[in-house]
């Protein structure tokens, strides 16, 4: 079976404008902590960002409510012929580049991670990543 | 003593390549344990990524009976009913620090 579940947006992740919009409204929501999400796809084309609950304590972690994940991975994607094809969370404070953390953690080869920061807040960026058997490689996307 | 129960196993994504890419395994068992004890057996190397040396639920894995997380019932000794489903859901998780 391939790496990716969805081939070619590993290497260029077409995330739209309102996608884009999406994740950066719930970064500045849930600031100073991190915010976290899934993006759902079908036929290897982002459709959908879901937000999600992050249960991780303080401002500089972020785990996805494993509940939620389960309905989603288990019966909402699924009953929607959809699939996770990244996961984005945000670093309210410091650059989009996945930290430490972020890399050990990272249990979902197949997915995009994307990160938005808000280091500066008038000028949120988002960049995105594959992060394999501790390999980072940047993913392109839309200017 | 619990009798088997035939039980469906739900597989995320990144284990799917433990399965030849099945996101359903039936397997059976009295608990939870014994499901993953099954998988195993049928699926070398998984159960590596759902459990520790010790027996124990990695710390970043979350296992589901029926939606409610073994966490807040009995761990492994979970008991299993005929057509539970299992549910295997690695974390997904990370930070800033560090
Ligand atoms: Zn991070």
């Amino acid at each position: 079976m391939s790496e990716s579940a969805a081939p070619g947006i590993d290497t260029a992740f077409p995330l739209s404008p309102e996608m884009r919009a999406a994740i950066i409204a719930h970064a500045r929501r849930e600031a100073p902590r991190e915010c976290c999400g899934i993006i759902a796809g079908r036929d290897g084309a982002p459709v959908r960002v879901y937000p999600t609950t992050n249960i991780a304590e303080g401002n500089r972690f972020y785990e996805i409510d494993p509940k939620e994940l389960a309905d989603l991975e288990f019966r909402e994607l699924p009953n929607e012929n959809a699939e996770i094809v990244a996961i984005y969370h945000s670093h309210p404070a410091s650059p989009a580049y996945p930290s430490r953390t972020d890399v050990e953690l990272a249990f979902w080869p197949e997915a995009v991670y994307l990160i938005c920061s808000l280091e500066d807040p008038d000028k949120p960026y988002i960049r995105g990543f594959t992060i394999r058997d501790g390999q980072i490689a940047e993913v392109t996307l839309p200017a | 003593m619990a009798s088997e129960s035939t039980v469906q196993v739900l597989i995320p994504t990144p284990l799917r390549r433990f399965t030849d890419g099945e996101s359903r395994v039936e397997v059976s068992g009295a608990t939870v344990g014994d499901a993953l004890d099954a998988l195993e057996a049928r699926f070398p190397g998984i159960d590596e990524r759902v459990r520790d040396d010790s027996g124990q639920i990695r710390r970043f894995v979350n296992l589901f009976v029926n939606g409610q997380n073994v966490r807040d019932r009995d761990g492994i000794a979970t008991p299993l009913s005929p057509g539970d489903e299992l549910g295997i859901i690695p974390a997904m998780a990370g930070g800033s620090a560090a």
